[in-house]
């Protein structure tokens, strides 16, 4: 096999209007490659795992940086770095928790140059998909990792289906919490996608992890004001305290009224392909408060329905442990 | 002793240029017409090479040459060759070089490369070829065979490849952490299997006995820099850049790789990024560069990728173990049954026998067993990395050691105070002697600066989720040579020139062991010069920097140098000025008469006679018993100087480094993870002489040894033997984030008595007891649990809390998560 580790020549678009970036998006289509901070383009385009004939640049558009409040809460150009985010004070006054699950992505090198939009549309991290096995997911007909032999300690509990590649991205179970709306421009316009629905598991696409499809841009994020200020937690479980993916994460915003629980969003990261609402946690809690008794009664909810792999087991009692954390924190 | 230098901080002289960014690597350098290499590996773990058509390749424009097997000849297994055709025994082994004047050109020519293969019958677990009717790597066998004595985790001249198998009652035994008893067999020299004492007898006067299976996960090099090469000839000589820990000890070997004198080769080697055990001596894939370039007739920079890095850059070997470790009612250890089976990978040595040596003197028990098997796996090749077999056997070793002593209801620092090695311990089999020995001391002054009295009441504390473990660990290597040459010149100009082959591989050593030569002729700093890297400077032969030696080895080189100018100095002022040459002595950077000081040379004045005299004085003449290496060296520095020259003389013993590493970590029991609150470490490792560069080895070696009992690890999927941590990232070595925030570091500072200034190294052993410590403390964080292994990660810890321990212990392999 070759060893490659150099950049193939290219066509460079460097467009600084968001309509020439998607005339470009449009024309180029599966040909093009959309690259902001870079964090998920070079590796695969060094490796020649990916070969697209053009890249377009959107580093140029200062339309897509910046973080902006409206009407109903705040909207975050997709290319603003996670640096930005991290010390942004409106994020950081009123949703603290994705300032916090910006704050643990990587290591500071990769969120200096990072985006928010890089982020929650990196593709998932399957060593053997990034070997460039031929698995479903990359257009082949086997999942490697899915056998009792497979090396699947970082793999998914829940809804495989075909492929068990997890979300590796630390703020899109915040930004599912936060009941986050994502902006999508093509040149046919602009349409609006719920965080929920914007991260699309391998029963739905199993080619791609969100649903964007070429000739679209996600432009911003927007978070809305429901849930500003509430009482957040989030904690990311990785191996190492810098520089990894989640073994399993959780982001949760609470309202509490009166000691008690009134509503609650309560998602993990990286135990499926798509950052999973714990629904059954959040109904579950209501009306109670954050203790120790109220974990008790959720303890072992999280992980129900969980179908482990050979070497990832350790994920379930991880769930149930983050969802006790969040309670009594 | 008072010293000059020994003992002193100071600056050694290429710290700005790496600072600034102006030190040259391997990579740095270019010629012109220099054209660029890549490699073409091998996607599958075992097989070999039917055909190779390049026809289409070799047609592309600005291909300008490849280099085969047809080329080069292949060495039979376990070898590992540069390139490989007739058997190829791992994923990302090379089988051929492309040269092209562009790196894209050349890796455009690659694709453009058709092969068949034939796929052989593979394994990646030790214990899948072991077992009777399991794949064996090669196509002639699975285990090593030597006839000769190796360095743990190198492979050398006398091994071949045999069969060895267990039967299926007894893998499985062994898989479910029990003694395999019947159908086996081990390895067979006699490293492989050893006794000494009655142990059966000393076992029934033990009053606590443990049993425990351990696996360690070996770990691959990851050196900043990669193993980039840059070669080209010019009138019948090789001109090569590289990147050995050692430098002037490789170049007969590279010279034999090349086929040519060594007095043909100049090897360039500046600075060096990071060894760690991979670069001791020339690595085959240098041969590929020096070859091709010859080939072609151009210069050539073979850079090897990150990713090439991980295949060829060699790995420590795993092992999986079975050890019986009884104590005396009074802590005394008893009696020790240690069995280890070693991944040596797709070529090198495994390193249980290295692992054995170290339980015989860390424990120094009344009787001890041995017995082991080194088998081939179609994982990376293995070789020498940091305390190799010690450093992964102390963290396994620890947890079991504290078991046993809880058992017994004893004190841990107390019991290992007990059992530590003196000066009259012994090693290994023979129970060979030591050089010194203080590490008694050393555990005692480590339990004062860590405060072990008031810190292990805290052992089990709870803090909400979160519990205190305290663990103490124990390092060794041994950490000396003897037998090279030093080499140092007064010039005309009146300066110490400090000529060295010692590798510069990022330790500083090469700095510090050269102030011996300037201590003894008591030279200011400021007048001396180090020269280094280019054996066209005329360099002498000089130890391979590995083993944690160069301390020991090298100030012994430069000392006997240093005492040969002496020498000629006062010969030199005696002939001059009268007298017999014990009537003079040396200082100011001048020798004079005792009787009347104002009576005397200058160096300078000094080194002008010499060249006037001529013969021995500058040169002209040497002793007989140098390395060629060295005599080259001299007789290229004829005539310009005062020259001090001389072969060291043959040390007795071992020569112990010894560390003890104190910790204190807090366990989130709901996360797995825990934070690292205190690491104190103490080396006995005789006299210090460069203290800022020993606190830096017992950091780095501390952060080291965080990674290879909590991160580290190789992992290959048994379905098709692709390794799955190829980069920085996968392969999980320790962040700023994971380790201690301070290390405190001290040292006993007593001399080596082999030693002329008493030093002794300590780059190895200060991982071991970081490994062993962080170990032994989440195992007391746990209540004395065992993992049996090495790492011990975040899920491991979950599922143990979760009661999920089946999850961790019945899959009892290497080389897997």
């Amino acid at each position: 096999m070759p060893s490659y580790d150099n950049m193939p020549a290219m066509e460079l678009y460097q467009p600084v209007q968001i309509q020439d970036a998607l005339d470009l998006a449009s024309r180029l289509a599966e040909r093009g490659w959309l690259v902001g901070g870079g964090q998920d383009t070079y590796g695969w385009i060094k490796d020649h795992a990916k070969r697209p004939e053009a890249l377009i640049d959107l580093n140029g558009i200062e339309a897509l940086r910046g973080i902006r409040e409206t009407s109903d809460g705040i909207e975050i150009g997709a290319l603003t770095t996670l640096t930005e985010v991290v010390n942004n004070p409106l994020v950081k006054e009123r949703y603290s928790l994705l300032a916090k699950a910006a704050s643990v992505v990587a290591s500071p090198q990769i969120r200096n140059a990072g985006t928010l939009g890089g982020n929650v549309a990196q593709d998932v991290r399957c060593w053997y998909y990034r070997r460039g096995l031929a698995c479903y997911r990359a257009g082949g007909n086997l999942c490697y990792a899915d056998t009792p032999d497979a090396q699947n300690r970082e793999h998914a509990l829940f809804n495989a289906s075909r492929c068990v590649a997890v979300t590796p991205s630390d703020t899109a179970p915040a930004l599912v919490a936060l009941e986050a709306q994502m902006v999508i421009a093509s040149q046919r316009g602009e349409r609006i996608v719920p965080a929920a629905r914007f991260f699309v598991g391998p029963a739905v696409d199993i080619e791609n992890t969100t649903v964007l499809r070429p000739g679209e841009i996600l432009t911003a994020v927007r978070i809305p004001a429901k849930w500003a200020n509430a009482e957040f937690y989030y904690e990311k479980i990785a191996d190492r305290n810098v520089w990894d993916f989640a073994l399993v994460s959780i982001a949760a915003a609470m309202r509490v009224e009166g000691g008690n629980i009134t509503a609650a969003s309560v998602v993990c990261g990286a135990v499926e392909c798509v950052p999973r609402r714990l629904t059954s946690v959040e109904r579950a809690i209501q009306g109670r408060p954050r203790s120790q008794a109220t974990a008790d009664m959720v303890a072992g909810m999280a992980s129900q329905g969980a179908r482990p792999l050979a070497r990832n087991q350790f994920k379930m009692p991880m769930m149930d442990n983050l969802v006790q954390r969040m309670l009594t924190a | 002793m008072t010293y000059k230098h020994i003992g002193k901080d100071f600056t050694p002289p290429d710290i700005e240029a790496k600072v600034t960014g102006a030190a040259r690597y391997a990579e740095d350098f270019k010629k012109e017409g220099m054209v660029f290499a890549r490699l073409l590996t091998s996607p599958l773990p075992a097989g070999r090479i039917v055909s190779i058509d390049y026809s289409e390749a070799m047609a592309m424009e600005g291909v300008v040459g490849i280099l085969t097997t047809e080329d080069l000849p292949q060495a039979a297994p376990p070898a590992n060759p540069p390139l490989a055709s007739d058997v190829i025994s791992y994923i990302g082994q090379p089988i051929l070089a492309v040269a092209a004047v562009t790196e894209e050109i050349a890796e455009a020519a690659i694709e453009k490369i058709r092969i068949d293969f034939e796929r052989r019958p593979f394994a990646v677990d030790p214990l899948d070829t072991l077992v009777e009717g399991g794949p064996n790597p090669y196509p002639n066998g699975n285990s090593l065979v030597q006839t000769e004595v190796a360095a743990a985790g190198t492979t050398q001249a006398g091994t071949g490849v045999g069969e060895t198998k267990w039967s299926r009652d007894a893998i499985n035994a062994f898989r479910a952490g029990r003694a395999p008893s019947g159908g086996v067999a081990w390895g067979s020299t006699a490293r492989d299997q050893w006794e000494f004492g009655d142990v059966e007898a000393e076992f029934a006067q033990c009053t606590a006995i443990v049993e425990e299976p351990f696996v360690t996960i070996g770990q691959s090099h990851h050196a900043l820099e990669s193993r980039t090469g840059m070669a080209y000839w010019e009138n019948g000589r090789c001109y090569f850049f590289g990147s050995l820990q050692s430098h002037t000890i490789g170049v007969a070997p590279l010279a034999g790789m090349l086929g040519i004198d060594p007095a043909n080769l100049v090897f360039i080697n500046e600075n060096t990024g990071g060894g760690f055990g991979g670069k001791i001596f020339p690595y085959p894939i240098m041969a590929v560069t020096g070859h091709l370039s010859r080939k072609i007739n151009r210069p050539v920079q073979l850079r090897i990728t990150r990713e090439e890095e991980f295949y060829i850059g060699h790995a420590r070997a795993g092992m999986q173990g079975w050890i019986k470790l009884g104590l005396k009612a009074d802590g005394k250890v008893g009696a020790v049954d240690l069995i280890i089976v070693g991944d040596a990978g797709a070529g090198g040595g495994a390193s249980g026998p290295g692992a054995a040596n170290y339980v015989s003197l860390m424990l120094q028990p009344d009787a001890m067993r041995f017995r082991g098997v080194s088998l081939y796996t179609n994982t990376a090749p293995r070789a020498a990395q940091r305390g190799p077999g010690e450093n992964e056997m102390s963290a396994a070793l620890e947890p079991i050691y504290d078991k046993a002593i809880n058992m017994a209801g004893l004190d841990r620092v107390q019991v290992k105070m007990l059992n530590a090695p003196d000066s009259d311990g012994t090693i290994g089999p023979q129970r060979g002697a030591l050089t010194g020995c203080w590490f008694a001391e050393a555990i005692a002054q480590g339990a004062e600066l860590f405060g072990w009295e008031e810190k292990k009441q805290l052992s089990g504390r709870r803090n909400g989720s979160k519990v205190t473990g305290i663990g103490v660990g124990m390092g060794y290597h041994s950490a000396g040579a003897s037998g090279y040459d030093g080499l140092c010149r007064i010039g005309t100009d009146g300066k110490l020139y400090l000529h060295t082959g010692v590798g510069n591989l990022g330790t500083y050593s090469y700095a510090a062991v050269v102030r011996a030569a300037a201590e003894v002729l008591k030279v200011d700093w400021e007048n001396c010069e180090i020269v280094r890297g280019d054996t066209d400077l005329h360099l002498p032969w000089s130890t391979f920097q590995a083993g944690s030696n160069t301390m020991f080895t090298e100030v012994r080189t430069n000392y006997v140098a240093a005492m040969d100018a002496v020498r000629k100095l006062k010969a030199i002022a005696s002939g001059e000025l009268g007298g017999e040459a014990d009537d003079y002595d040396i200082d100011g950077e001048r020798v004079f008469n005792i009787a009347n000081p104002t009576q005397g040379l200058t160096y300078a004045e000094a080194a002008q006679r010499a060249v006037a005299l001529g013969g021995e004085y500058s040169g002209q003449e040497f002793p007989d018993d140098l390395n060629p290496v060295t005599q080259r060296a001299v007789q290229g520095l004829a005539g310009t100087g005062l020259i001090g020259v001389a072969k060291d003389s043959r040390h007795t013993g071992t020569v112990p480094a010894m560390t003890i590493g104190y910790m204190q970590i807090e366990l989130d029991t709901l996360t797995g993870k825990y934070e690292i609150l205190d690491y104190a470490c103490v080396a006995d490792c005789g006299t210090i002489v460069h203290p800022m560069g020993f606190r830096q080895s017992m950091n780095g070696g501390g952060v080291w040894g965080v990674g290879l009992a909590g991160y580290e690890r190789l992992v290959y999927d048994t379905q098709n033997g692709l390794p799955a941590n190829v980069g920085l990232y996968q392969a999980k070595i320790p962040t700023f984030l994971d380790i201690p925030i301070d290390t405190r570091s001290g040292a006993t500072n007593i001399p080596d008595p082999q030693s002329p200034m008493g030093s002794r190294g300590v780059g190895e052993p200060s991982q071991g007891c970081a490994c062993a410590a962080l170990a032994s403390a989440i195992s007391d964080a746990l209540g004395g649990h065992q993992f049996n292994r090495a790492p011990i990660t975040a899920d491991m810890i979950v599922n143990h809390v979760a009661g999920l321990d089946h999850y961790n212990t019945g899959d009892l392999k290497t080389n897997t998560f």
